[in-house]
């Protein structure tokens, strides 16, 4: 938990929609107040429940996306929109500022980096797996972090890169993070390689010496997840400083 | 939610929260099975309404269930031999 832990039981509560952009054509940002939010830490997540008018319920589970404390007090999520999915079409096309949604959270507290880790960092995300990473690599900004941190980045195609500006802002003001993208569909005009998929040579080539003895977060859909986690293994990394968040098929 | 594809334990934390006072998949889990320790954060978990089955990674038993009725959840951890809570700020 974050410094201002919450005691008890953790229940349902109410948020307000306050503002939502969408970062890509299927990927929408959710800027929330929560009502006397305790504050939390980067790669913590946000269960959602909706109900329907006949009582039926589905529940999801999204990692948080924004740094604690935020400029304006709120936390966001950022959801990528599945099309078969019962949970997340509705908060990408339906949802609007000032309607509410009910929530639960921060809830988590493996998945985490916490800034007195000394350690360099690597992250690796796979598609819409940036989300808990992106937190991680603002948390560090906000708390002025000096720890070395990589993101290495798989997506599929330019235009589904998550806060690709943000990206590119940090990554020039800030020598103490690297970015690297690995396109799995379609590379930008001028690429060096053809498209790829995650593989040895990338993390390899992208990430830190096993004998930095980094942090290793891994997050993304399953497949993706444990590739990547078998190939820091192979590669010389400790198993136990690998931290993995898969996101399934969730929907 | 269920495809033949795993999450984390993480997935857990909300569901646990809501029983405990404390984060759980931050806690140390021993398995009965094969006393691989790890963080619960690290089980592979299966989620099918109203159930959570959370499997060892390194031997497949299950570790620990989490079923859901209307009132209340039934939590069953015979699969693991202790569970090492992590006390923040203690």
């Amino acid at each position: 938990m974050a410094r201002t832990a919450v005691s008890g039981r953790l229940t349902w509560r109410a948020a307000t929609l306050a503002e939502a952009r969408w970062e890509t054509p299927t990927a929408r940002t959710l800027v929330l107040d929560v009502p006397d939010w305790p504050g939390h830490l980067p790669g913590q997540h946000i269960d959602v429940r909706l109900t329907a008018e006949d009582g039926y319920r589905a529940q999801r589970s999204y990692s948080i996306a924004s740094a604690w404390p935020h400029p304006e007090g709120r936390v966001e999520l950022t959801i990528q929109r599945l099309d078969d999915g019962e949970v997340s079409p509705y908060l990408t096309d339906v949802v609007e500022p000032g309607e509410q949604i009910e929530l639960r959270g921060p809830v988590g507290g493996w998945f985490v980096w916490r800034d007195k880790q000394p350690a360099p960092v690597l992250l690796v995300a796979g598609g819409s797996g940036v989300v808990p990473l992106m937190a991680m690599v603002r948390a560090r900004a906000t708390a002025s972090a000096r720890q070395p941190f990589r993101l290495l980045y798989s997506v599929r195609t330019p235009e589904d890169v998550l806060y690709a500006d943000e990206l590119r802002r940090r990554v020039r003001d800030d020598a103490g993070l690297d970015v690297h993208y690995v396109y799995t569909r379609k590379t930008p005009d001028g690429w060096p390689s053809p498209p790829k998929r995650i593989d040895v040579a990338a993390l390899n080539t992208y990430g830190w010496p096993p004998d930095f003895e980094p942090d290793c977060y891994v997050c993304g859909p399953t497949t993706f997840v444990e590739t990547a986690a078998d190939i820091l293994v192979a590669l010389g990394h400790d198993p136990r400083r690998i931290r993995t968040e898969r996101f399934g098929g969730t929907s | 939610m269920t495809n033949g594809t795993p999450l984390d334990g993480n997935a857990m934390a909300g569901d646990l929260r809501e029983i405990f006072a404390v984060d759980v998949t931050a806690a140390r889990y021993v398995c009965a099975g094969c006393t691989h320790a790890d963080a619960v954060g690290t089980l592979l978990l299966w989620h099918q309404s109203p159930g959570l089955v959370a499997r060892c990674p390194s031997c497949g038993d299950v570790v620990v269930t989490v079923v859901r009725a209307p009132d209340r959840v039934f939590l069953d951890l015979r699969g693991s031999v202790r569970l090492e809570v992590p006390l923040e700020g203690s």
